[in-house]
């Protein structure tokens, strides 16, 4: 199979375990966990561009992934308290009369659609800016972007009284007029969720295997031959992490109808740094790999943390090991190796090598 | 965002009286935020600064020389000869516990800095579930020595903690002791020609990895001096090195690598930049603005305060 056909069969397959199989064999119960997965497997797959092809190890996505979370939430939760009313933890702890002025376009639910994915790559867009035409790379920009993921989780539980703190926002009932504690319209997230995660995969491949694709590769690799070569690394990395960001804000927004509730022990240092877990372990340069290991290590966790909670914390730390010392390229590199062994032609070019 | 390691941690001083006083009492509290800073910065800019690896779980190595101080604390019941035997015994086992950590895994990872991080932030995670499982969950505190216990009155105004001053004086003498180190012994020389060109320092006969692995005990030690020091401020928790480890990361980063003296600066920059604007606003705001700022000054200085001269491109 050419490598091309083979990623068309690749994304039937997918399309064919997401929409028949999965919802034929799972229940409405483990239907829902896996549209929670799906979710970070939409971050991941960002990831994977940014952090696979970019070499640009982003440990704030915790951040766009939560204002898109946030924006959605606060459109839901306005929807759920009725035009003119205020959202019941408003009330509860703020002694609040009036609607905060930043609350109000929330009400409109285009703008808010819009928000969920264009606020994380405007956020995106001026922190890259002003990182990577300063040449902060490496290192410093994962300290950077970790921080960033602190201070915004500080923010808001600092402002309790119009974000709702620690809490978060919860316990929200409604999707655009759809009932979400009825079980068919739970399931009408999970597809809308699995069509999204086809999408950016779609795109993310339409990327990797276009000449900025090349472009971003070679910036990972060596970014001053590429400024010799005349064209500006800031801007093709700009590109790449401000994509990412809009998947994470994407995959934030659906995660609010998928789970309920969105709050900023979803979104700060730690939460933000598993979300590259699953990254590294399916295979950080591959385009499949970071979205089945997203989900692996989320229904590893659950499936863990059911039984013995305190092994899944172990787990999770030699996760961050072993894969990574003895498996950098992740389980991506076990299929790719065992298809060079059979296949005749050279080595491809070394856009999936795996970056430092 | 040093929330963790600053006005938490705090007793509020007071904010009544003339502006000047209230200057002043914020400077002295952000002198006293960059102290923590700096001590728990500094093993930072040794395995960081110096050698390049980002150690993610230089924050449970602090949590580590904090448990210490609770274990000692146990068989001797005076709280200031725990106290003191604990400096050199959390030095020791947090060292330790660096080598080990660098021959088992850093030592695969040098050419790959950003996998470095990720590998040790699940050490990071193993050790914290590892201080649950053995010291629980909740909490545990020390007792502080009496010396320790009370304050000095500098003005009427202004009142500070005597282990606010302790932690002072032991973070200006470990930055002393460890420029003494690389500056005077020959140990110190051998570390500063690997970090200057470890190619020609393994040419000349110097054995690398051994310098290495001395550097990485003295960097891991010191964040047991460093748990040392936080117990006098606050409770002892598996969770307590995760708080402080981003902020610290930041010191050095701006700091600029290779050299000690940004370090230090910064973290009393920082401490005093954080109390001023928490007075002015709210912690939480405060965490935004800092980082605000941290973002603008790398737009000044992209490789931080201090760099070290270098004809490389990267």
């Amino acid at each position: 199979m050419s490598p091309r056909l083979r990623t068309f069969a690749g994304f039937g397959i997918t399309a064919l375990l997401l929409f028949a199989v999965a919802p034929l064999v799972l229940g409405d119960f483990r239907l829902g966990l896996l549209a929670k997965y799906l979710c970070f497997a939409i971050v991941a797959v960002g990831i994977g561009l940014a952090w696979g092809r970019g070499g640009m190890l982003a440990l704030g996505q915790g951040v766009f992934f939560g204002l898109g979370g946030y924006a959605m939430a606060m459109h839901l939760k306005l929807a759920d308290a009725g035009p003119g009313e205020l959202p019941d933890f408003m009330t509860l702890y703020g002694q609040l009369d009036a609607l905060p002025w930043w609350w109000a376009p929330f009400a409109n639910p285009v703008f808010a659609l819009l928000a969920t994915v264009l606020l994380p790559m405007l956020v995106a867009l001026l922190l890259g800016l002003l990182i990577f035409r300063r040449r902060v790379r490496g290192a410093y920009f994962a300290i950077l972007s970790q921080a960033l993921a602190a201070a915004f989780a500080i923010l808001l539980i600092g402002q309790q009284g119009t974000t709702g703190g620690t809490n978060g926002l919860t316990d929200i009932q409604g999707f655009f007029g759809y009932d979400l504690n009825d079980p068919v319209n739970r399931r009408m997230i999970y597809f809308i969720i699995a069509t999204a995660l086809l999408l950016m995969l779609l795109a993310a491949w339409q990327l990797m295997r276009s000449r900025y694709g090349e472009l971003l590769v070679a910036v990972r690799d060596a970014e001053e031959r590429v400024r010799f070569l005349g064209y500006d690394p800031a801007n093709v990395k700009l590109v790449a992490y401000v994509v990412a960001a809009g998947m994470a804000g994407l995959a934030g927004a659906l995660f609010v109808p998928a789970v309920g509730i969105i709050s900023p022990a979803l979104i700060g240092v730690v939460p933000s740094i598993e979300f590259v877990i699953g990254v590294a372990v399916g295979g950080r340069a591959s385009l499949a790999g970071p979205a089945i290991g997203a989900i692996a290590v989320a229904w590893a966790k659950t499936a863990l943390s059911e039984r013995v909670p305190s092994a899944w914390t172990y787990f999770e730390g030699l996760l961050f090991v072993l894969p990574i010392v003895f498996l950098p390229g992740g389980i991506a590199s076990l299929v790719r190796l065992r298809r060079r062994r059979t296949a005749e032609a050279p080595a491809a070019p070394a856009l999936e090598k795996v970056p430092s | 965002m040093i929330a963790g390691v600053g006005a938490a941690a705090l007793t509020p001083y007071p904010r009544r009286g003339l502006p000047v006083s209230v200057i002043v009492s914020q400077l002295f509290t952000g002198v006293s935020i960059g102290a923590v800073l700096l001590l728990i910065a500094l093993g930072l800019a040794l395995t960081f600064g110096q050698m390049n690896v980002i150690n993610m779980a230089h924050g449970e190595f602090i949590m580590a020389g904090a448990y210490t101080v609770y274990v000692l604390q146990q068989s001797i019941s005076s709280a200031g000869a725990s106290l003191l035997i604990a400096l050199p015994v959390s030095f020791a086992v947090t060292g330790l516990m660096g080598v080990i950590l660098e021959v088992l895994l850093i030592r695969r990872l040098y050419a790959r800095p950003l996998d470095t991080l990720l590998v040790t932030w699940g050490v990071s995670l193993i050790l914290q579930q590892a201080a649950r499982d053995i010291f629980g969950a909740p909490n545990v505190q020390t007792s502080a020595p009496s010396f320790l216990t009370g304050s000095v009155q500098i003005t009427d105004d202004i009142v500070i903690a005597s282990s606010r001053l302790f932690i002072l004086g032991l973070a200006l003498a470990a930055v002393a002791a460890l420029m003494i180190v690389l500056k005077t012994t020959s140990l110190g020389r051998r570390i500063r020609a690997v970090v200057q060109n470890r190619d020609l320092a393994a040419v000349s006969g110097l054995a690398t990895g051994r310098v290495d692995r001395l550097t990485f005990f003295i960097g891991s030690g010191l964040a047991g001096i460093a748990g040392v020091a936080l117990t006098l401020i606050g409770p002892i928790g598996p969770a307590m090195g995760t708080n402080i480890i981003v902020n610290a990361f930041l010191v050095v980063v701006v700091g600029g690598i290779g050299q000690l003296k940004g370090t230090v600066i910064v973290a009393f920059v920082l401490g005093i930049l954080q109390s001023m604007v928490e007075y002015a606003t709210t912690v939480s705001v405060a965490s935004v603005i800092v980082f605000v700022a941290i973002v603008a000054f790398l737009q000044w200085r992209p490789q931080g305060l201090f760099t070290l001269r270098t004809r490389s491109l990267a």
